[in-house]
Protein backbone atom coordinates (compact mmCIF):
# COMPACT_ATOMS: atom_id res chain seq x y z
CA UNK A 1 0.00 0.00 0.00
CA UNK A 2 2.75 2.39 0.94
CA UNK A 3 4.48 1.73 -2.35
CA UNK A 4 1.37 2.50 -4.38
CA UNK A 5 0.82 5.62 -2.33
CA UNK A 6 4.33 6.82 -3.05
CA UNK A 7 3.94 6.14 -6.73
CA UNK A 8 0.76 8.17 -6.95
CA UNK A 9 2.48 11.09 -5.26
CA UNK A 10 5.31 10.75 -7.76
CA UNK A 11 3.04 11.04 -10.79
CA UNK A 12 1.28 14.00 -9.26
CA UNK A 13 4.62 15.73 -8.92
CA UNK A 14 5.37 14.98 -12.59
CA UNK A 15 1.99 16.36 -13.62
CA UNK A 16 2.48 19.64 -11.87
CA UNK A 17 6.00 19.99 -13.21
CA UNK A 18 4.83 19.39 -16.78
CA UNK A 19 2.04 21.94 -16.56
CA UNK A 20 4.50 24.46 -15.20
CA UNK A 21 6.77 23.95 -18.23
CA UNK A 22 3.83 24.23 -20.60
CA UNK A 23 2.67 27.31 -18.76
CA UNK A 24 6.04 28.90 -19.36
CA UNK A 25 5.65 28.22 -23.10
CA UNK A 26 2.62 30.45 -23.31
CA UNK A 27 -1.14 30.27 -23.02
CA UNK A 28 -1.61 26.69 -24.27
CA UNK A 29 -3.01 24.35 -21.62
CA UNK A 30 -2.48 21.00 -23.46
CA UNK A 31 0.39 19.39 -25.40
CA UNK A 32 -0.95 20.20 -28.87
CA UNK A 33 0.78 23.56 -29.01
CA UNK A 34 4.11 21.90 -28.14
CA UNK A 35 3.71 19.37 -30.96
CA UNK A 36 2.94 22.17 -33.43
CA UNK A 37 6.07 24.06 -32.40
CA UNK A 38 8.19 20.91 -32.77
CA UNK A 39 6.87 20.22 -36.29
CA UNK A 40 7.38 23.82 -37.39
CA UNK A 41 10.97 24.05 -36.06
CA UNK A 42 11.84 20.71 -37.71
CA UNK A 43 10.55 21.94 -41.09
CA UNK A 44 12.46 25.21 -40.78
CA UNK A 45 15.64 23.30 -39.86
CA UNK A 46 15.27 20.89 -42.81
CA UNK A 47 14.65 23.72 -45.26
CA UNK A 48 17.75 25.59 -44.05
CA UNK A 49 19.92 22.46 -44.42
CA UNK A 50 18.60 21.72 -47.92
CA UNK A 51 19.06 25.33 -49.08
CA UNK A 52 22.59 25.63 -47.68
CA UNK A 53 23.82 22.32 -49.10
CA UNK A 54 21.91 22.70 -52.37
CA UNK A 55 23.49 26.11 -53.01
CA UNK A 56 27.06 25.02 -52.19
CA UNK A 57 29.39 25.25 -55.24
CA UNK A 58 30.25 21.52 -55.28
CA UNK A 59 26.69 20.23 -54.86
CA UNK A 60 25.93 19.39 -58.54
CA UNK A 61 29.03 17.16 -58.73
CA UNK A 62 28.37 15.53 -55.34
CA UNK A 63 24.74 15.01 -56.26
CA UNK A 64 25.78 13.21 -59.44
CA UNK A 65 28.53 11.11 -57.78
CA UNK A 66 26.78 10.04 -54.55
CA UNK A 67 23.05 10.59 -54.99
CA UNK A 68 22.32 9.44 -58.51
CA UNK A 69 18.82 7.95 -58.67
CA UNK A 70 19.66 5.97 -61.81
CA UNK A 71 22.71 4.32 -60.31
CA UNK A 72 20.74 3.73 -57.10
CA UNK A 73 18.05 1.83 -59.02
CA UNK A 74 20.44 -0.18 -61.14
CA UNK A 75 22.79 -1.26 -58.33
CA UNK A 76 20.09 -1.88 -55.70
CA UNK A 77 19.04 -5.48 -56.60
CA UNK A 78 22.59 -6.85 -56.62
CA UNK A 79 23.61 -5.15 -53.39
CA UNK A 80 20.37 -6.18 -51.71
CA UNK A 81 21.07 -9.79 -52.67
CA UNK A 82 24.61 -9.48 -51.30
CA UNK A 83 23.17 -7.91 -48.15
CA UNK A 84 21.37 -11.19 -47.42
CA UNK A 85 24.84 -12.60 -46.70
CA UNK A 86 25.38 -9.86 -44.09
CA UNK A 87 22.11 -10.87 -42.44
CA UNK A 88 23.07 -14.53 -42.57
CA UNK A 89 26.49 -13.89 -40.99
CA UNK A 90 24.82 -11.73 -38.33
CA UNK A 91 22.17 -14.29 -37.40
CA UNK A 92 24.52 -17.28 -37.31
CA UNK A 93 27.14 -15.40 -35.30
CA UNK A 94 24.55 -14.13 -32.80
CA UNK A 95 23.30 -17.68 -32.13
CA UNK A 96 26.79 -18.64 -30.97
CA UNK A 97 27.72 -15.36 -29.27
CA UNK A 98 24.79 -15.26 -26.82
CA UNK A 99 25.42 -18.62 -25.11
CA UNK A 100 29.21 -18.53 -25.46
CA UNK A 101 29.48 -15.05 -23.94
CA UNK A 102 27.19 -16.10 -21.09
CA UNK A 103 29.44 -19.06 -20.39
CA UNK A 104 32.49 -16.80 -20.22
CA UNK A 105 30.70 -14.34 -17.92
CA UNK A 106 29.63 -17.16 -15.60
CA UNK A 107 33.15 -18.61 -15.53
CA UNK A 108 34.46 -15.21 -14.58
CA UNK A 109 32.02 -14.84 -11.70
CA UNK A 110 32.83 -18.22 -10.10
CA UNK A 111 34.03 -17.65 -6.53
CA UNK A 112 36.78 -19.37 -4.58
CA UNK A 113 40.42 -20.34 -5.21
CA UNK A 114 39.54 -23.66 -6.89
CA UNK A 115 38.13 -21.88 -9.93
CA UNK A 116 41.06 -19.51 -10.34
CA UNK A 117 42.31 -21.11 -13.61
CA UNK A 118 38.87 -20.80 -15.22
CA UNK A 119 38.51 -17.21 -14.03
CA UNK A 120 41.96 -16.35 -15.33
CA UNK A 121 41.21 -17.99 -18.67
CA UNK A 122 38.00 -15.97 -19.04
CA UNK A 123 39.81 -12.73 -18.18
CA UNK A 124 42.66 -13.39 -20.63
CA UNK A 125 40.14 -14.26 -23.33
CA UNK A 126 38.06 -11.11 -22.82
CA UNK A 127 41.13 -8.87 -22.62
CA UNK A 128 42.70 -10.34 -25.74
CA UNK A 129 39.73 -10.25 -28.07
CA UNK A 130 38.63 -6.82 -26.94
CA UNK A 131 42.15 -5.54 -27.56
CA UNK A 132 42.73 -6.78 -31.11
CA UNK A 133 41.10 -4.88 -34.00
CA UNK A 134 38.27 -6.86 -35.59
CA UNK A 135 39.66 -6.47 -39.09
CA UNK A 136 42.97 -8.01 -37.93
CA UNK A 137 41.32 -11.10 -36.45
CA UNK A 138 39.22 -11.55 -39.58
CA UNK A 139 42.27 -11.19 -41.83
CA UNK A 140 44.35 -13.58 -39.74
CA UNK A 141 41.70 -16.28 -39.46
CA UNK A 142 40.01 -16.02 -42.86
CA UNK A 143 43.29 -15.88 -44.77
CA UNK A 144 45.45 -17.93 -42.38
CA UNK A 145 43.27 -20.77 -41.13
CA UNK A 146 42.35 -22.22 -44.56
CA UNK A 147 46.08 -22.48 -45.30
CA UNK A 148 46.26 -25.19 -42.64
CA UNK A 149 44.26 -27.35 -45.07
CA UNK A 150 42.37 -29.12 -42.30
CA UNK A 151 40.00 -31.49 -44.04
CA UNK A 152 37.36 -31.50 -41.31
CA UNK A 153 36.98 -27.71 -41.14
CA UNK A 154 35.42 -25.55 -43.86
CA UNK A 155 37.89 -23.22 -45.54
CA UNK A 156 35.46 -20.56 -46.80
CA UNK A 157 36.10 -16.95 -45.82
CA UNK A 158 32.49 -16.64 -44.66
CA UNK A 159 32.95 -19.49 -42.18
CA UNK A 160 36.14 -18.00 -40.75
CA UNK A 161 34.63 -14.52 -40.82
CA UNK A 162 31.80 -15.79 -38.63
CA UNK A 163 34.28 -17.50 -36.30
CA UNK A 164 36.19 -14.22 -35.95
CA UNK A 165 33.07 -12.22 -35.18
CA UNK A 166 31.93 -14.81 -32.62
CA UNK A 167 35.31 -14.70 -30.88
CA UNK A 168 35.41 -10.90 -30.74
CA UNK A 169 31.80 -10.15 -29.91
CA UNK A 170 31.65 -12.88 -27.26
CA UNK A 171 34.39 -10.97 -25.43
CA UNK A 172 32.32 -7.76 -25.50
CA UNK A 173 29.00 -9.41 -24.72
CA UNK A 174 30.51 -11.37 -21.83
CA UNK A 175 31.43 -8.03 -20.24
CA UNK A 176 27.83 -6.86 -20.67
CA UNK A 177 26.55 -10.03 -19.01
CA UNK A 178 29.08 -9.67 -16.22
CA UNK A 179 27.94 -6.13 -15.48
CA UNK A 180 24.39 -7.51 -15.27
CA UNK A 181 25.42 -10.31 -12.91
CA UNK A 182 27.33 -7.87 -10.70
CA UNK A 183 24.31 -5.57 -10.56
CA UNK A 184 22.16 -8.19 -8.81
CA UNK A 185 22.45 -7.53 -5.08
CA UNK A 186 24.25 -10.21 -3.01
CA UNK A 187 21.19 -10.45 -0.76
CA UNK A 188 19.39 -12.16 -3.65
CA UNK A 189 21.97 -14.92 -3.64
CA UNK A 190 21.79 -15.16 0.15
CA UNK A 191 18.01 -15.52 0.00
CA UNK A 192 18.18 -18.25 -2.63
CA UNK A 193 20.97 -20.18 -0.92
CA UNK A 194 19.23 -19.89 2.47
CA UNK A 195 16.29 -21.80 0.97
CA UNK A 196 18.60 -24.70 0.14
CA UNK A 197 19.07 -23.96 -3.55
CA UNK A 198 22.42 -25.01 -4.98
CA UNK A 199 24.80 -22.46 -6.45
CA UNK A 200 23.88 -23.53 -9.99
CA UNK A 201 20.14 -23.34 -9.28
CA UNK A 202 20.61 -19.90 -7.73
CA UNK A 203 22.50 -18.70 -10.77
CA UNK A 204 19.98 -20.10 -13.25
CA UNK A 205 16.72 -19.16 -11.54
CA UNK A 206 17.54 -16.07 -9.50
CA UNK A 207 20.69 -14.27 -10.65
CA UNK A 208 20.73 -14.69 -14.44
CA UNK A 209 17.06 -13.86 -15.14
CA UNK A 210 17.47 -10.56 -13.33
CA UNK A 211 20.91 -9.89 -14.81
CA UNK A 212 19.92 -10.55 -18.43
CA UNK A 213 16.75 -8.46 -18.15
CA UNK A 214 18.80 -5.50 -16.99
CA UNK A 215 21.33 -5.69 -19.83
CA UNK A 216 18.96 -6.09 -22.79
CA UNK A 217 19.53 -2.51 -24.05
CA UNK A 218 23.38 -2.71 -24.05
CA UNK A 219 23.09 -6.23 -25.47
CA UNK A 220 21.03 -4.95 -28.39
CA UNK A 221 23.62 -2.19 -28.84
CA UNK A 222 26.22 -4.88 -29.43
CA UNK A 223 23.79 -6.59 -31.84
CA UNK A 224 23.73 -3.40 -33.88
CA UNK A 225 27.53 -3.18 -33.81
CA UNK A 226 27.77 -6.77 -34.98
CA UNK A 227 25.37 -6.20 -37.87
CA UNK A 228 27.58 -3.32 -39.03
CA UNK A 229 30.80 -5.28 -38.59
CA UNK A 230 29.60 -8.05 -40.90
CA UNK A 231 30.81 -5.65 -43.65
CA UNK A 232 34.38 -6.39 -42.50
CA UNK A 233 34.03 -9.96 -43.77
CA UNK A 234 33.85 -8.33 -47.23
CA UNK A 235 37.45 -7.19 -46.87
CA UNK A 236 38.70 -10.78 -47.13
CA UNK A 237 36.62 -11.48 -50.22
CA UNK A 238 33.12 -12.50 -49.09
CA UNK A 239 30.58 -11.10 -51.52
CA UNK A 240 28.48 -9.15 -49.05
CA UNK A 241 26.86 -5.72 -49.45
CA UNK A 242 29.95 -3.56 -48.89
CA UNK A 243 32.13 -5.66 -51.19
CA UNK A 244 29.41 -5.68 -53.85
CA UNK A 245 29.08 -1.89 -53.58
CA UNK A 246 32.84 -1.58 -54.00
CA UNK A 247 32.71 -3.71 -57.14
CA UNK A 248 29.85 -1.64 -58.57
CA UNK A 249 31.66 1.60 -57.76
CA UNK A 250 34.84 0.38 -59.41
CA UNK A 251 32.90 -0.53 -62.53
CA UNK A 252 30.95 2.72 -62.91
CA UNK A 253 33.10 5.34 -61.14
CA UNK A 254 29.92 6.41 -59.32
CA UNK A 255 29.70 6.21 -55.51
CA UNK A 256 25.94 5.81 -55.21
CA UNK A 257 26.23 2.02 -54.53
CA UNK A 258 27.83 2.89 -51.16
CA UNK A 259 24.69 4.84 -50.34
CA UNK A 260 22.62 1.80 -51.28
CA UNK A 261 24.61 -0.37 -48.88
CA UNK A 262 24.29 2.26 -46.14
CA UNK A 263 20.51 2.45 -46.60
CA UNK A 264 20.25 -1.35 -46.35
CA UNK A 265 22.25 -1.45 -43.10
CA UNK A 266 20.19 1.32 -41.55
CA UNK A 267 16.99 -0.44 -42.62
CA UNK A 268 17.95 -3.30 -40.27
CA UNK A 269 19.64 -1.49 -37.39
CA UNK A 270 17.02 1.21 -36.76
CA UNK A 271 14.09 -1.22 -36.43
CA UNK A 272 16.34 -3.29 -34.15
CA UNK A 273 16.73 -0.28 -31.86
CA UNK A 274 12.98 0.40 -31.86
CA UNK A 275 12.34 -3.30 -31.15
CA UNK A 276 14.55 -3.14 -28.06
CA UNK A 277 12.63 -0.20 -26.67
CA UNK A 278 9.37 -1.98 -27.33
CA UNK A 279 10.55 -5.12 -25.50
CA UNK A 280 11.59 -3.16 -22.44
CA UNK A 281 8.35 -1.20 -22.40
CA UNK A 282 6.22 -4.33 -22.78
CA UNK A 283 8.02 -6.07 -19.94
CA UNK A 284 7.58 -3.08 -17.68
CA UNK A 285 3.88 -2.73 -18.48
CA UNK A 286 3.17 -6.42 -18.04
CA UNK A 287 4.71 -6.47 -14.58
CA UNK A 288 2.79 -3.37 -13.61
CA UNK A 289 -0.55 -4.70 -14.85
CA UNK A 290 -0.15 -7.97 -13.01
CA UNK A 291 0.76 -6.18 -9.82
CA UNK A 292 -2.33 -3.99 -9.96
CA UNK A 293 -4.99 -6.47 -11.02
CA UNK A 294 -3.88 -9.73 -9.42
CA UNK B 1 17.86 -27.08 29.83
CA UNK B 2 15.90 -29.42 27.64
CA UNK B 3 17.66 -32.73 26.98
CA UNK B 4 16.27 -33.04 23.44
CA UNK B 5 17.75 -29.76 22.24
CA UNK B 6 16.72 -28.62 18.77
CA UNK B 7 19.86 -26.58 18.50
CA UNK B 8 23.10 -26.62 20.44
CA UNK B 9 25.64 -23.84 19.99
CA UNK B 10 29.06 -24.13 21.61
CA UNK B 11 31.74 -21.45 21.66
CA UNK B 12 30.83 -19.87 18.35
CA UNK B 13 33.44 -17.39 17.11
CA UNK B 14 33.38 -15.30 13.98
CA UNK B 15 35.38 -12.31 12.83
CA UNK B 16 35.39 -10.25 9.67
CA UNK B 17 39.04 -9.41 9.03
CA UNK B 18 40.37 -8.09 12.32
CA UNK B 19 36.90 -7.23 13.61
CA UNK B 20 35.71 -9.84 16.11
CA UNK B 21 31.90 -10.07 15.87
CA UNK B 22 31.07 -13.27 17.78
CA UNK B 23 33.33 -13.95 20.75
CA UNK B 24 32.24 -17.37 21.95
CA UNK B 25 28.46 -17.76 21.79
CA UNK B 26 27.00 -20.77 23.59
CA UNK B 27 23.30 -21.48 23.66
CA UNK B 28 21.04 -24.49 23.90
CA UNK B 29 17.62 -24.21 22.30
CA UNK B 30 14.88 -26.71 23.14
CA UNK B 31 12.12 -27.82 20.80
CA UNK B 32 9.29 -25.27 20.54
CA UNK B 33 11.33 -22.59 22.26
CA UNK B 34 11.06 -19.00 21.09
CA UNK B 35 14.27 -17.15 21.84
CA UNK B 36 14.53 -13.41 21.34
CA UNK B 37 17.98 -11.95 20.79
CA UNK B 38 18.19 -8.35 21.90
CA UNK B 39 21.09 -5.93 21.99
CA UNK B 40 22.46 -2.86 20.30
CA UNK B 41 23.17 -2.77 16.57
CA UNK B 42 26.54 -4.39 15.94
CA UNK B 43 26.28 -6.69 18.96
CA UNK B 44 26.34 -9.70 16.61
CA UNK B 45 22.68 -10.72 16.41
CA UNK B 46 22.48 -10.84 12.59
CA UNK B 47 25.88 -12.49 12.22
CA UNK B 48 24.87 -15.16 14.72
CA UNK B 49 21.71 -15.99 12.74
CA UNK B 50 23.61 -16.01 9.45
CA UNK B 51 26.15 -18.42 10.95
CA UNK B 52 23.37 -20.74 12.12
CA UNK B 53 22.06 -20.90 8.54
CA UNK B 54 25.63 -21.50 7.28
CA UNK B 55 25.45 -18.32 5.18
CA UNK B 56 28.61 -17.26 7.01
CA UNK B 57 31.37 -19.78 7.71
CA UNK B 58 32.32 -19.84 11.39
CA UNK B 59 35.92 -19.47 12.61
CA UNK B 60 35.55 -21.89 15.50
CA UNK B 61 32.90 -23.50 17.66
CA UNK B 62 30.22 -26.08 17.03
CA UNK B 63 26.61 -25.95 15.95
CA UNK B 64 24.56 -29.10 16.47
CA UNK B 65 21.17 -29.04 14.79
CA UNK B 66 18.69 -31.90 15.30
CA UNK B 67 21.47 -34.13 16.57
CA UNK B 68 23.85 -33.44 13.68
CA UNK B 69 26.91 -31.26 13.83
CA UNK B 70 26.45 -28.89 10.91
CA UNK B 71 29.75 -27.07 11.37
CA UNK B 72 31.84 -30.13 10.59
CA UNK B 73 33.79 -30.35 7.35
CA UNK B 74 32.06 -31.73 4.30
CA UNK B 75 28.52 -31.21 5.57
CA UNK B 76 25.92 -30.76 2.79
CA UNK B 77 25.03 -27.11 3.39
CA UNK B 78 22.05 -27.24 1.03
CA UNK B 79 20.49 -30.12 2.94
CA UNK B 80 20.96 -28.28 6.24
CA UNK B 81 19.53 -25.02 4.95
CA UNK B 82 16.39 -26.74 3.69
CA UNK B 83 15.45 -27.46 7.30
CA UNK B 84 16.38 -24.03 8.71
CA UNK B 85 14.33 -21.11 7.46
CA UNK B 86 15.68 -17.57 7.64
CA UNK B 87 13.84 -14.30 7.04
CA UNK B 88 15.80 -11.12 6.43
CA UNK B 89 15.29 -7.51 7.40
CA UNK B 90 15.09 -6.41 3.75
CA UNK B 91 12.66 -9.21 2.67
CA UNK B 92 14.90 -10.24 -0.27
CA UNK B 93 12.00 -11.52 -2.37
CA UNK B 94 12.85 -12.40 -5.96
CA UNK B 95 11.58 -9.34 -7.89
CA UNK B 96 11.25 -11.12 -11.24
CA UNK B 97 8.87 -13.73 -9.85
CA UNK B 98 5.27 -13.52 -8.72
CA UNK B 99 4.37 -14.25 -5.10
CA UNK B 100 3.40 -17.80 -6.01
CA UNK B 101 6.67 -18.39 -7.89
CA UNK B 102 8.66 -16.97 -4.98
CA UNK B 103 7.03 -19.43 -2.61
CA UNK B 104 7.12 -22.52 -4.85
CA UNK B 105 10.66 -22.12 -6.24
CA UNK B 106 12.59 -23.81 -3.43
CA UNK B 107 10.10 -26.65 -2.78
CA UNK B 108 10.20 -27.50 -6.49
CA UNK B 109 13.99 -27.27 -6.93
CA UNK B 110 15.30 -28.32 -3.53
CA UNK B 111 12.59 -30.73 -2.36
CA UNK B 112 11.69 -31.93 -5.89
CA UNK B 113 7.99 -31.38 -5.35
CA UNK B 114 5.74 -31.44 -8.40
CA UNK B 115 4.47 -28.00 -9.39
CA UNK B 116 0.89 -29.02 -8.54
CA UNK B 117 1.82 -30.13 -5.06
CA UNK B 118 4.06 -27.10 -4.47
CA UNK B 119 1.34 -24.68 -5.62
CA UNK B 120 -1.31 -26.31 -3.48
CA UNK B 121 0.86 -26.00 -0.41
CA UNK B 122 1.86 -22.42 -1.29
CA UNK B 123 -1.76 -21.34 -1.77
CA UNK B 124 -2.73 -22.91 1.55
CA UNK B 125 0.06 -21.04 3.35
CA UNK B 126 -0.68 -17.74 1.59
CA UNK B 127 -4.33 -18.16 2.45
CA UNK B 128 -3.50 -18.82 6.09
CA UNK B 129 -1.58 -15.54 6.32
CA UNK B 130 -4.14 -13.42 4.45
CA UNK B 131 -2.26 -13.21 1.15
CA UNK B 132 -4.54 -15.26 -1.10
CA UNK B 133 -5.44 -12.22 -3.24
CA UNK B 134 -1.73 -11.50 -3.88
CA UNK B 135 -0.82 -14.88 -5.41
CA UNK B 136 -0.12 -13.45 -8.87
CA UNK B 137 1.26 -10.08 -7.73
CA UNK B 138 4.91 -9.11 -8.09
CA UNK B 139 6.87 -8.04 -5.00
CA UNK B 140 7.25 -4.38 -6.00
CA UNK B 141 3.47 -4.01 -5.94
CA UNK B 142 3.14 -5.16 -2.36
CA UNK B 143 3.50 -3.12 0.79
CA UNK B 144 6.50 -3.80 3.01
CA UNK B 145 4.33 -5.73 5.45
CA UNK B 146 2.91 -7.90 2.68
CA UNK B 147 6.40 -8.52 1.27
CA UNK B 148 7.69 -9.61 4.64
CA UNK B 149 4.73 -11.94 5.16
CA UNK B 150 5.44 -13.47 1.73
CA UNK B 151 9.09 -13.89 2.76
CA UNK B 152 7.97 -15.74 5.89
CA UNK B 153 5.64 -17.94 3.84
CA UNK B 154 8.49 -18.61 1.39
CA UNK B 155 10.63 -19.89 4.25
CA UNK B 156 7.74 -21.90 5.74
CA UNK B 157 7.07 -23.62 2.42
CA UNK B 158 10.27 -25.60 3.01
CA UNK B 159 8.70 -26.96 6.23
CA UNK B 160 11.69 -25.98 8.34
CA UNK B 161 12.24 -27.31 11.85
CA UNK B 162 13.76 -24.02 12.93
CA UNK B 163 13.06 -20.43 11.90
CA UNK B 164 15.57 -17.60 12.17
CA UNK B 165 14.10 -14.11 11.99
CA UNK B 166 16.59 -11.30 11.51
CA UNK B 167 15.00 -7.99 12.55
CA UNK B 168 12.10 -8.69 10.25
CA UNK B 169 10.16 -5.54 11.19
CA UNK B 170 13.05 -3.05 11.21
CA UNK B 171 12.53 -1.97 7.59
CA UNK B 172 8.78 -1.52 7.95
CA UNK B 173 6.65 1.57 8.45
CA UNK B 174 5.31 1.54 12.03
CA UNK B 175 1.72 0.83 10.96
CA UNK B 176 2.82 -2.31 9.11
CA UNK B 177 4.74 -3.87 11.97
CA UNK B 178 1.70 -5.40 13.69
CA UNK B 179 0.63 -7.58 10.73
CA UNK B 180 4.08 -9.18 10.58
CA UNK B 181 4.30 -9.66 14.35
CA UNK B 182 0.85 -11.32 14.25
CA UNK B 183 2.20 -13.87 11.78
CA UNK B 184 5.17 -14.62 14.04
CA UNK B 185 2.84 -14.91 17.03
CA UNK B 186 0.82 -17.47 15.12
CA UNK B 187 3.96 -19.47 14.33
CA UNK B 188 4.95 -19.45 18.00
CA UNK B 189 1.48 -20.62 18.99
CA UNK B 190 1.86 -23.44 16.45
CA UNK B 191 4.98 -24.64 18.26
CA UNK B 192 7.65 -23.46 15.79
CA UNK B 193 11.14 -23.29 17.25
CA UNK B 194 12.44 -19.79 16.57
CA UNK B 195 15.39 -17.51 17.10
CA UNK B 196 14.32 -13.92 16.70
CA UNK B 197 16.66 -10.95 16.55
CA UNK B 198 14.49 -7.94 17.31
CA UNK B 199 14.29 -4.36 18.52
CA UNK B 200 10.60 -4.75 19.38
CA UNK B 201 10.91 -5.17 23.15
CA UNK B 202 7.17 -5.30 23.81
CA UNK B 203 6.87 -8.08 21.28
CA UNK B 204 9.85 -9.93 22.76
CA UNK B 205 8.30 -9.74 26.23
CA UNK B 206 5.03 -11.20 24.95
CA UNK B 207 6.31 -13.96 22.72
CA UNK B 208 9.69 -15.15 24.03
CA UNK B 209 10.19 -18.17 26.23
CA UNK B 210 13.68 -16.84 26.81
CA UNK B 211 15.45 -13.55 26.09
CA UNK B 212 19.18 -13.32 25.37
CA UNK B 213 21.02 -10.02 25.63
CA UNK B 214 23.97 -9.88 23.24
CA UNK B 215 26.76 -7.47 23.97
CA UNK B 216 30.10 -7.29 22.15
CA UNK B 217 29.77 -10.73 20.62
CA UNK B 218 28.76 -12.68 23.71
CA UNK B 219 25.47 -13.56 25.39
CA UNK B 220 25.94 -11.38 28.45
CA UNK B 221 22.70 -12.31 30.15
CA UNK B 222 19.73 -14.55 29.47
CA UNK B 223 16.52 -15.54 31.19
CA UNK B 224 12.74 -15.55 30.98
CA UNK B 225 11.30 -12.27 29.68
CA UNK B 226 9.79 -11.26 33.03
CA UNK B 227 13.18 -11.39 34.67
CA UNK B 228 15.11 -9.86 31.75
CA UNK B 229 12.79 -6.88 31.37
CA UNK B 230 11.74 -6.68 35.04
CA UNK B 231 14.98 -7.09 36.93
CA UNK B 232 18.04 -7.50 34.70
CA UNK B 233 21.21 -8.29 36.70
CA UNK B 234 23.96 -6.96 34.46
CA UNK B 235 24.63 -3.19 34.41
CA UNK B 236 25.05 -3.31 30.60
CA UNK B 237 21.62 -4.92 30.20
CA UNK B 238 20.11 -2.32 32.50
CA UNK B 239 21.74 0.49 30.50
CA UNK B 240 20.50 -0.93 27.20
CA UNK B 241 16.93 -1.35 28.43
CA UNK B 242 17.00 2.09 30.02
CA UNK B 243 17.92 3.60 26.65
CA UNK B 244 15.01 1.74 25.06
CA UNK B 245 12.62 3.01 27.74
CA UNK B 246 13.87 6.55 27.25
CA UNK B 247 13.21 6.21 23.53
CA UNK B 248 9.62 5.17 24.38
CA UNK B 249 10.05 1.81 22.74
CA UNK B 250 9.09 -0.27 25.79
Amino acid sequence: MAVEGDRRTGSEVDESRRSRILGALGSGGDGRRGVAIAILSTIVFAVVVVVVIGNSPGWPAVHQEFFSWNYFKSSFPEIARAFLLNCKIFLIAECFILPFALLIAVLRSLPGPVFFPLRALAIVYADFFRGVPTILVISLLALGAPALQLSAVPSSVVFWGIVSLVLIYSAYVSEVYRAGIDSVHPSQEAAARSLGLTRAQTLRKVILPQAVRRVIPPLLNDFIGLQKDTALVGTVGALEAFNQAQIDTAATFNFTPYLVAAVLFVAITIPLARFTDWLIERDRRRRQAQGLYA
Amino acid sequence: MNTTAALEIEGLRKSFGTHLVLDGISLSVGEHEVICLIGASGAGKSTMLRCLNLLEPVDSGRIVFAGEEITRRGVDVNRVRRRIGIVFQAFNLFPHMSVLENVTLAPRLALHQGSGEAEKQARALLDRFGLSDKVKAYPDHLSGGQQQRVAIVRALAMQPRLMLLDEVTSALDPELVAEVLDVIGELAAGGMTMLIATHEMGFARDIATRVCFLDDGIILEQGPPEQMFGSPREPRTQQFLQRIVNAHRL
